[in-house]
This record gives C-alpha cells, sequence and structure tokens, in this order.
C-alpha cells in the first residue's frame, strides 16, 4: 500500500512538473513558430537556440515591480490570476499519460485519478476557468479589462454547450465517462475520430475558444482593447495569465488527443507489447511498453500545441458578432444533428459506417437541398 | 476535557468533513454580510464548491460534478455578469427603516423556528453499514434509476426545459422595428 500511494504521489508531482514545464517551452515554440511562419529569425540569444528564453523571460517577470492600481479590488485582484492558474492545473488530473506501470507486483495508472466522472470534472473545471478572467477583469477597475472580461466570459458560455453536446457524442459512444475507459476503447487505431470527424472539428473549435486563442481571442484583441482583461495586471501576476493560457492549450490538446486520437494507444501496439514481454519480461517489458504508449501521447499532444499556433499565426481574429453566430447559430446546432446521427448509427449496430453515412446525408441536405429551399423563400420575399 | 478527547479521536474523514463544513458555513456568511455584491457571488461560488466537496465526501461523484458545472459554472457566471454590469456603488437604505427592520427580523425569526423544528422532528434514517452499497450515489446507478422508476417525470422535466428554452429564445427575439444595436 505504502509502495503504491508513494508511486501515486512521484506521478502527480510529476504531471505537475510536466504542465509547468510544457508551459514554459510552449512559449518558446510560439515565438519560434511564429519567427518560422513570419520569415524571421526569432530568439536566438539566450542559450543555444535561445532555448532558455523562457527562464530569462520569468525571471524578469519576477523583477519587475508587482502593482496594484489604488482604485482596484485588491483581494479581487490577487485572487484572479491564482484562479486561473490552479483552474488550468487542476483539469490535468483526470487525463491518462499512460497505461498501467507495475511497481512491487501491483498495477498503478499513470494518470491522477481514474474517476467514472473524469469528463464532467474536465468540464466543470473548464467552465470555472472563466472566474479568473472574469474576477480579475472586474478587480482592475479599469473599463477596457471590464469588457475583456464580459467578453471572456459570453465566449466560454457560449462555446461550452457545443463542446458539451459534441462530447455527448464521444460518451454515446463509449457508455463510460471515465476518460480512461474512453481511450481504452480505442484500442490500436480504432481512433474516435475516425467515427466522430464532425465533432472532433467542432470539440477543436470550442478548445480553441475556450484557450481565448486566436482566432477567438477577443477578450484580449489589442487594437480595441488596449491588452483586454490584464491590462492592469503586471509583473508575474500577468504572467500566471498569460502562463494559464499555455497551460490551458497542453491540457486541450492533452484532452483532445486523449478523446479524439486514442490518446496512448498506437497502431501495432499488441505486437509491441508481445514483443517487449517476450525479451524483457512481465514486468519490464510491461513498463517499456507503457513508456513508449506516453511519449505516442506526447507526440500528439505536441501536434495538437502546433496545430494551435499554427492557427494563431495564419488566421485573423474574428469580429464579435461573427464569433457569436458561429456558435449559437453554427456549430450548437451541427453538435445536435451530429449527436442525432451518433445515436441512430450507434443504434444499427456499426457504428462506423452508419456513421458516415449519416455525416454523407446530412452533408447533401445541407449543401445540396438547402441553397435551393434558401433561394425560394428569397425570392418569395 | 470530554470535548478534546472528541477532537483527538476525530477520523481523517471527520476531520475533512468539518473543515469543508467551516468552510462552506464562511462562505455563507461572507455571502450575505459582504457589502459589495461582487464578493457576495465569489463567496457563493466557495460555498458551492464545499458543497461539492461534501457531496464527494458522500460518494456522490455525480451530483458533485453537476453542481459544479450548473451552479459554479453556469449560473454564477451570469450572475456575476449581470452584477458587473450593474453600477450598484449605492447602498440600499431599506434597512435604516424601523418597520423595515421589525418585519424583517419577525419573518427571519420565524423562518428559523420553523426549519429547528423541522430538523428536531425530521427522523434520520440510519444507513446498516452492512448491506448499504457504496455505489448508490454513482452515475450509472443515478441512471437506472430516473430511467426506470422515474421515466415518465424525467422526459416530463425535458418538455418542461423544451419550453423554457422557448421562451427564453422569444424573450430575446428583436421585435419588429427594434434598432439593431
Amino acid at each position: 500500500m505504502d509502495t503504491v500511494l508513494i508511486v501515486k504521489a512521484i506521478i502527480v508531482v510529476a504531471i505537475f512538473a510536466i504542465s509547468m514545464l510544457m508551459a514554459l517551452y510552449e512559449t518558446y515554440a510560439e515565438r519560434v513558430i511564429a519567427a518560422f511562419i513570419q520569415d524571421r529569425v526569432g530568439p536566438d540569444r539566450a542559450g543555444p537556440f535561445g532555448l532558455l528564453q523562457p527562464l530569462a523571460d520569468g525571471g524578469k517577470l519576477f523583477f519587475k515591480e508587482d502593482f496594484i492600481p489604488t482604485k482596484a479590488d485588491k483581494w479581487l485582484f490577487i485572487l484572479g490570476p491564482a484562479i486561473a492558474m490552479s483552474t488550468a492545473l487542476l483539469s490535468s488530473a483526470v487525463i491518462p499519460f499512460g497505461d498501467t506501470i507495475i511497481v512491487a507486483g501491483q498495477k498503478i495508472d499513470v494518470q491522477g485519478m481514474d474517476v467514472n466522472i473524469g469528463i464532467l470534472w474536465i468540464f466543470g473545471i473548464v467552465s470555472l476557468g472563466v472566474y479568473g478572467i472574469l474576477i480579475g477583469g472586474w478587480a482592475s477597475n479599469n473599463k477596457y479589462s471590464l469588457y475583456g472580461a464580459i467578453r471572456a466570459a459570453s465566449q466560454t458560455i457560449s462555446y461550452e454547450l457545443a463542446m458539451g453536446i459534441s462530447l455527448l457524442a464521444i460518451i454515446l459512444m463509449t457508455g463510460s465517462l471515465s476518460v480512461k475507459s474512453i481511450v481504452l476503447g480505442q484500442h490500436g487505431i480504432d481512433w474516435n475520430i475516425f467515427y466522430q470527424p464532425l465533432g472532433f472539428l467542432l470539440f477543436l473549435t470550442c478548445s480553441l475558444a475556450e484557450c481565448n486563442r486566436t482566432p477567438f481571442d477577443l477578450p484580449e484583441s489589442e487594437n480595441e482593447l488596449v491588452a483586454g482583461y490584464h491590462t492592469e495586471y503586471g509583473s508575474m501576476k500577468m504572467g500566471l495569465y498569460l502562463f494559464s493560457e499555455y497551460v490551458n492549450m497542453f491540457i486541450s490538446s492533452a484532452v483532445l488527443a486523449s478523446l479524439y486520437l486514442g490518446g496512448f494507444n498506437y497502431p501495432g501496439m499488441d505486437f509491441v507489447y508481445s514483443k517487449l514481454v517476450g525479451s524483457f519480461g512481465e514486468v519490464t517489458g510491461h513498463n517499456i511498453a507503457t513508456a513508449l504508449g506516453t511519449i505516442t501521447l506526447f507526440l500528439k499532444i505536441f501536434f495538437f500545441i502546433f496545430l494551435f499556433m499554427w492557427i494563431r499565426w495564419t488566421l485573423p481574429r474574428f469580429r464579435y458578432d461573427q464569433l457569436m453566430n458561429l456558435a449559437w447559430k453554427w456549430m450548437m446546432p451541427v453538435a445536435i444533428v451530429n449527436l442525432i446521427i451518433t445515436a441512430a448509427a450507434e443504434l444499427s449496430g456499426k457504428p462506423l459506417l452508419y456513421n458516415w453515412i449519416g455525416l454523407a446525408i446530412f452533408a447533401a441536405i445541407y449543401f445540396g437541398l438547402f441553397p435551393i429551399f434558401k433561394k425560394k423563400t428569397v425570392s418569395a420575399n | 476535557m470530554q470535548y478534546l478527547e472528541l477532537i483527538k479521536n476525530l477520523s481523517f474523514v471527520q476531520w475533512t468533513f468539518y473543515f469543508l463544513s467551516i468552510l462552506s458555513l464562511f462562505g455563507a456568511l461572507g455571502t450575505i454580510l459582504s457589502k459589495n455584491p461582487i464578493h457576495s457571488v465569489v463567496y457563493l461560488i466557495l460555498t458551492f464548491f464545499t458543497l461539492s466537496a461534501i457531496y464527494l465526501l458522500l460518494n456522490a461523484q455525480f451530483l458533485a460534478a453537476v453542481n459544479i458545472i450548473v451552479y459554479a459554472g453556469a449560473i454564477m457566471v451570469l450572475f456575476l455578469f449581470v452584477l458587473m454590469f450593474l453600477n450598484l456603488k449605492k447602498e440600499s437604505n431599506e434597512l435604516s427603516q424601523n418597520s423595515m427592520l421589525i418585519s424583517a427580523t419577525i419573518a427571519g425569526g420565524l423562518l428559523g423556528l420553523i426549519l429547528i423544528v423541522a430538523i428536531k422532528k425530521a427522523e434520520t434514517i440510519r444507513v446498516n453499514y452492512n448491506d448499504f452499497d457504496p455505489k448508490t450515489g454513482m452515475i450509472e446507478t443515478l441512471g437506472k434509476v430516473l430511467y426506470t422508476n422515474y421515466m415518465l417525470p424525467f422526459e416530463l422535466v425535458s418538455v418542461l426545459f423544451l419550453v423554457a428554452m422557448s421562451g427564453a429564445v422569444l424573450l430575446a427575439k428583436r421585435e419588429k422595428g427594434d434598432s439593431h444595436f
């Protein structure tokens, strides 16, 4: 029992440390990728290839003056970044970063906790994430901060709906809310993205919106709102806000990879597993196979992080009414249609085939019949 | 001395329960005592959080998650959202009138009396530890109960939700001739 607790504690601390390290080097990656896309050199002064740049940035933020405006609500001003950071870190608790490892004859999950409300936990924490921005923006006592905060709140609430409905389709397929069982259900290359292409796109868009990333970064759009909700923040408080965005990005990539791209599953994993167990023995082979799964998951996470950055430096920002129309008039109905198609496909017994047939019928109606129908009503007016 | 012994013998779960209870009472008191409405909302969120933690202690995970998602995650965000738009700098002076104060005291006292009597009268059902199913609060059990024993009420509630939703859409709909912001 004691060894299990110790190993579990090590896993939890490691997940925390890795999230922080990933966030640290995401800032570096963002600058390098931005430089690559804009044909610049990017950070290359601090250390080899500028690898020490995040540390230099962090050091600078720590040594700046920690300033609280006179008219600000002091406690809430401090509480804002703290909530933003802690909610960003909390959701990593239910993400399975690997299968089990065998220590002292016992199987231990490489995961903070395997509860049977895993997805709901993520969903709840995501919905709490907006408080950091909302409270911080209000406490600054600055109208631009308040605008940023209100934009963030309305955006998050709107996109949560489509996100929840596209999640429902996944839950319907797996029959479980535990993230671990969802990942285990995608053994080998039986990934959910093949069953849920539309759901994947919806979820990806929603996670971009929930992370306040471009093209959904209206809460901090610098041409309208100075810097949005963190206008009055300086020093490490602002650092925490920016940092929480990167932690969020890491966690959403992990969630996307676990829900749609099979998490730690990779094609041919049974073959690799049997080979490893054959040559290294039951315990070591199992542990090495788990490590390979974890590496696979991280490759998927890196892919999603790159995708997020690629989108940021390619697409322009939405206008606010476009943002709201996209969420309410387009994504929500499409998510509901996707849910109905998934339910029908699950009932049919051949989910893969009927999902695609259903989506094809929907596409045919949407792109084929709908324009004709629309034209008629317009001409009738 | 007897109380000290009692405190010493508390189990870990009991310690957690008392800590959470004190925290939730602190949040509830803060909600009604703070002058700034935004602070009230923040305290209320704390209360919901600790209540969810108490649900977790009871092994009712689904209830805890739904409590956080619906109340802390959605309703309180909307509360905060509306409060931020309003300028509530001016204090309401209703409580400075004597008649208001007296009637409020009487009403509050009566409500407290009723609650105390109700709790005194209520029969607490002792749980038999031997045949109690610890999975009672789990989502699988809840789903089974909802879709077998309470099928009709559950479906009717969904109709009710649909009606409420259509009502909200109807209310928010722009009328003919209204300005386009």
